[in-house]
């Protein structure tokens, strides 16, 4: 490894289509950057906003998310829960002063490997510019300066 | 119980030949195992070549045996493909199927990654976070649901045809929804069929006919499929009824309405725009069931409110305008989508001047064009319907293999284009150039029927056609359609004059694919065929247990494969049938009632409304026969009240503690 930053990256897959979409980029044989972990869930509606958390106190640089598209969840439309969760989460990490864009939502369908693999690629370009975000070592002790725009932000409408 | 007693964890590293060890290594995986995660309970580490061998499978069950292993995780391939085998090889060595795991470092490491000491680093990660996470699964018991005996099947082509009789003639019911007034598809409108020219009216007639009044099948025309919810064993369908406008039970389809309508309109479906059909009609002669259906939109009583002339001369009485469409609903154990392929509109290809020129036609219409029962009764003519064309241009690939409009190969062209020289060459003596990409005929005796065409004169052309226009620039070229193409094989620009162009247009998944797939809950490939679950191994299942699709709803083919197709997918249905009932996994959602505070957030959450509210305790309860173990409930629970078997937060927890160990 050189001295780029390499970013670790929590991936969560339903296991209807994103899992698959996983499974299809493997059996292309496409290739993609290795940060990436993924763990499944039946259907991104599992996804507590709690794992995201863990994972990033945890160590990770990133958090994927990832599920069928709007309209083919296996369990109908808990795609949809997800997406509200995730627009909240995202408010939520702004307010700890965590850059949003460290979580990231991605559709994809079981067809979908190359696109997957595609948005695995950009988002760990994001996360490396970003940088590390060495959450777990955030305490006043090691006189870290916390991110400096915290400031409340007017609050957005989420939609349903 | 997790505290002072580590579960006996078992790794085994898979090599998959080379298609592993090639990129892992995985002795470094297995000792780093044995190792670093021998304090999370791991006892013994193995590799071997091919885990799924019976010899893989054995050596995890004699350690099962002999070592009192209480969980097994094995890195090889997706679970998708192994988890099954793995997981009744534990079974059969006494151990619950759900205390074994598999980690994907194939699909998800060798495959995908090329640098071997990240992938390497990439596969222990992976294995920590199953092996943190295995500790807390616990033995699950698979759920057992009686099937319902009863089959739907979507679409009446030739494909949802023979799903249909195979399935009745075993002895159980089906119903049969298809959308048109007729069943048939687009078979029924071809005179004749590749690569034997037997004639397609006369092959397809007596499965319709067979169809139409076998006593187990319940025939559904002019409906559609509106609302699916359930699951396999126990899917309930709301299927809409047009109106037809004729009373079924006293129609004896004697068609003397349709003789005396007054009104002509264009028939823009089963004679692809060539002929005209009355308002009251059935779509062709042979139409399955017989009984008639009034075009409203169309008709000259519901425009103006007179006219009637069916209702007078009806010998039983039968026309009746004031039906109204209706909803049936029904209950099935399984369901067929065999929908179907819809036709590349060949207008889009606009350097080819279909719909501008007139003498350029469409597959279709020449197919209408050559049937004997079409508009000019099988004349081969051109748009006047008088002339004979005396040499004739047929395009192949057209709006396939192209990346401007389909990356694919629809696959009958070639074959379609063989069989439209044929027979104009037999009916017209016409010249025929055929313009062809590469030439395919791989199936039974097509190369044969190819050698044949070229035997009875047809030239080839091997290129793609740049443009048809009809700006001669020659003497000879004067009122002729010029082919513009370049010849590959000569190495050539040529202009070819001809007086007919037919277009090979190819096979387009149907314009509503996407919202019928999301109707029965299975998606579509990229291009938008329904995708199958594994393309190989299992081409008529999907991803939604208890929904299978057949024919040209899953790519383009021919009539062999799509009847090869409705009878597999058939065959699927009476083994699930056969079963009687259906093992579901038993992930499942259910309340702690203890920690439950009513707040009943979950209630809504639930799409299959398993979730219910007791009003007297005061607290929300899941009902597991209905619970089908997404999981949003748990997510969901500000009280942390509900936990979901295989996927509790404890289990996802400790494997992202896992995963991040070699952080
Ligand atoms: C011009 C041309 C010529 C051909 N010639 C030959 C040949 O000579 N030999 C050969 O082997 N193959 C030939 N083929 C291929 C052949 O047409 C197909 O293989 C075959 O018709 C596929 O049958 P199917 O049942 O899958 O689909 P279809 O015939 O398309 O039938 C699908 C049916 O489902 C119905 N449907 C669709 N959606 C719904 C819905 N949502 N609800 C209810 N019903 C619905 C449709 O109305 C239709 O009746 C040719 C194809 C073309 C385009
Ligand atoms: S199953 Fe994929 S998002 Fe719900």
């Amino acid at each position: 490894m050189t001295d780029t930053f390499e970013p670790v990256i929590v991936g969560f897959t339903c296991n209807w289509c994103s899992y698959r979409a996983a499974d299809a980029a493997g059996t292309a044989r496409v290739k993609y950057a290795p940060n990436v972990r993924l763990i499944r869930l039946m259907c991104s509606g599992r996804l507590d906003p709690a794992f995201v958390l863990k994972a990033l106190a945890g160590g990770a640089d990133g958090v994927l998310i990832s599920g069928c598209h709007p309209g083919d969840c296996h369990y109908i439309e808990q795609n949809y829960k997800a997406l509200r969760r995730f627009l909240l989460l995202r408010r939520t990490l702004k307010g700890f002063g965590v850059e949003p864009e460290r979580v990231k939502l991605v559709w994809a369908s079981a067809a979908e490997g190359v696109r997957l693999a595609h948005e695995i690629n950009a988002f760990v370009e994001e996360i490396r510019k970003l940088g590390p975000l060495n959450w777990p070592k955030w305490d006043n002790q090691s006189g870290r300066d916390l991110p400096a725009d915290i400031e409340p932000q007017p609050i957005e409408e989420v939609p349903a | 119980m997790i505290e002072n007693h580590k579960p006996k964890i078992g790794v085994y590293v898979c090599h998959c030949g080379s298609n592993i060890a090639g990129t892992v290594n995985v002795d470094d995986v297995r000792k780093w195992a044995q190792e670093k995660l021998g304090p999370e309970g791991v006892v013994i580490a193995r590799d071997y070549k091919f885990m799924c061998s019976s010899l893989g499978q054995e050596l995890i069950e004699k350690d099962i045996k002999e070592l009192g292993l209480e969980r097994v995780v094995v890195a090889a391939c997706s679970p998708h493909l192994h988890e099954k085998t793995f997981r009744t090889a534990a079974e059969k060595a006494g151990l619950n199927p759900y205390l074994t795991e598999l980690v994907s470092i194939r699909e998800q490491v060798s495959w995908v990654h090329t640098d071997k000491a990240i992938a390497t680093e990439k596969a222990k990660s992976l294995v920590s976070g199953t092996v943190q996470r295995i500790a807390y699964n616990t033995p699950l018991e698979k759920q057992k649901v009686p099937i319902n005996a009863n089959t739907l099947v979507v679409g009446g082509g030739i494909a949802g045809i023979q799903a249909a009789l195979e399935i009745a003639n075993a002895g159980f019911h089906v119903y049969l929804v298809e959308r048109e007034p007729s069943i048939g598809g687009h078979m029924a409108q071809f005179d004749k069929t590749f690569p034997t020219l037997d004639c397609s009216a006369c092959i397809l007639t007596p499965r319709m006919v067979e169809a139409g009044t076998h006593p187990n099948i319940t025939l559904m025309t002019w409906s559609e499929v509106t609302n699916v919810s359930g699951f396999v064993g126990n899917f309930d369908v709301r299927i809409l009824k047009k109106a037809r406008y004729v009373n079924e039970d006293v129609c004896t389809g004697c068609g003397i309405c349709t003789e005396k309508c007054p009104k002509k309109v264009i028939d823009t479906h089963y004679e692809a725009g060539l002929g005209y059909r009355k308002v009251v009609y059935t779509p062709f002669a042979q139409a399955v069931p017989r009984f008639p259906v009034i075009d409203r939109p169309n008709c000259t009583f519901f425009q103006k409110g007179t006219c009637k002339a069916c209702e007078k001369f009806c010998p039983t009485n039968a026309i009746d305008f004031k039906q109204e469409d209706e909803f049936i609903n029904i209950t099935v154990g399984n369901i067929i989508l065999a929908t179907g392929y819809d036709l590349f509109d060949a207008g889009r290809v606009t350097n080819y001047g279909y719909g501008r020129l007139p003498n350029v036609f469409s597959s279709i219409e020449f197919e209408r064009l050559s049937n004997s029962a079409g508009p000019t009764g099988g004349e081969i003519t051109l748009r006047d319907g008088k002339t004979k064309p005396e040499t004739v241009g047929i395009i192949h690939c057209v709006g396939s293999r192209d990346k401007n409009f389909n990356n694919y190969c629809s696959s009958i062209c070639c074959m379609q284009s063989l069989k439209f020289a044929h027979i104009v060459r037999e009916r017209t003596g016409a010249d025929v150039y055929e313009f062809y990409i590469d030439m395919r005929t791989p199936m039974k005796a097509y190369d044969e029927f190819y050698q044949r065409v070229l035997d009875e004169g047809t030239l080839f052309v091997r290129g793609k056609v740049a443009e048809v226009t009809n700006a001669a620039r020659y003497p000879h070229e004067k009122g002729k359609l010029i082919i513009h193409v370049e010849d590959t094989l000569v190495g050539k620009q040529r202009r070819i004059p001809v007086d007919m162009v037919i277009l090979s247009n190819g096979m387009e998944p149907r314009h509503d694919a996407k919202q019928t797939g999301q109707t029965f809950g299975i998606s579509c490939s990229s291009d938008g065929w329904y995708i199958e679950r594994h393309p190989k191994l299992d081409p008529v299942s999907t991803m939604t247990e208890g929904i299978y699709i057949a024919g040209c709803a899953t790519g383009p083919k021919d009539i062999p494969a799509s009847v090869a197709q409705g009878a597999a997918a058939a065959a699927r249905v009476l083994d699930k049938i056969l079963q009687k009932e259906v093992e579901m996994e038993p992930i499942r959602a259910s309340v702690i009632e203890e920690n439950c505070s009513g707040c009943r957030i979950c209630n809504s959450m639930c799409p299959f409304n398993a979730i219910a509210f007791i009003g007297d305790l005061k607290v929300s309860r899941v009902n597991p026969a209905l619970c089908q173990g997404c999981g949003t409930c748990v997510a969901a629970c500000p009280a942390g009240a509900i936990t979901g078997t295989g996927f509790s937060n404890e289990q996802i927890f400790a494997q992202i503690d896992g995963l991040l160990m070699t952080v």
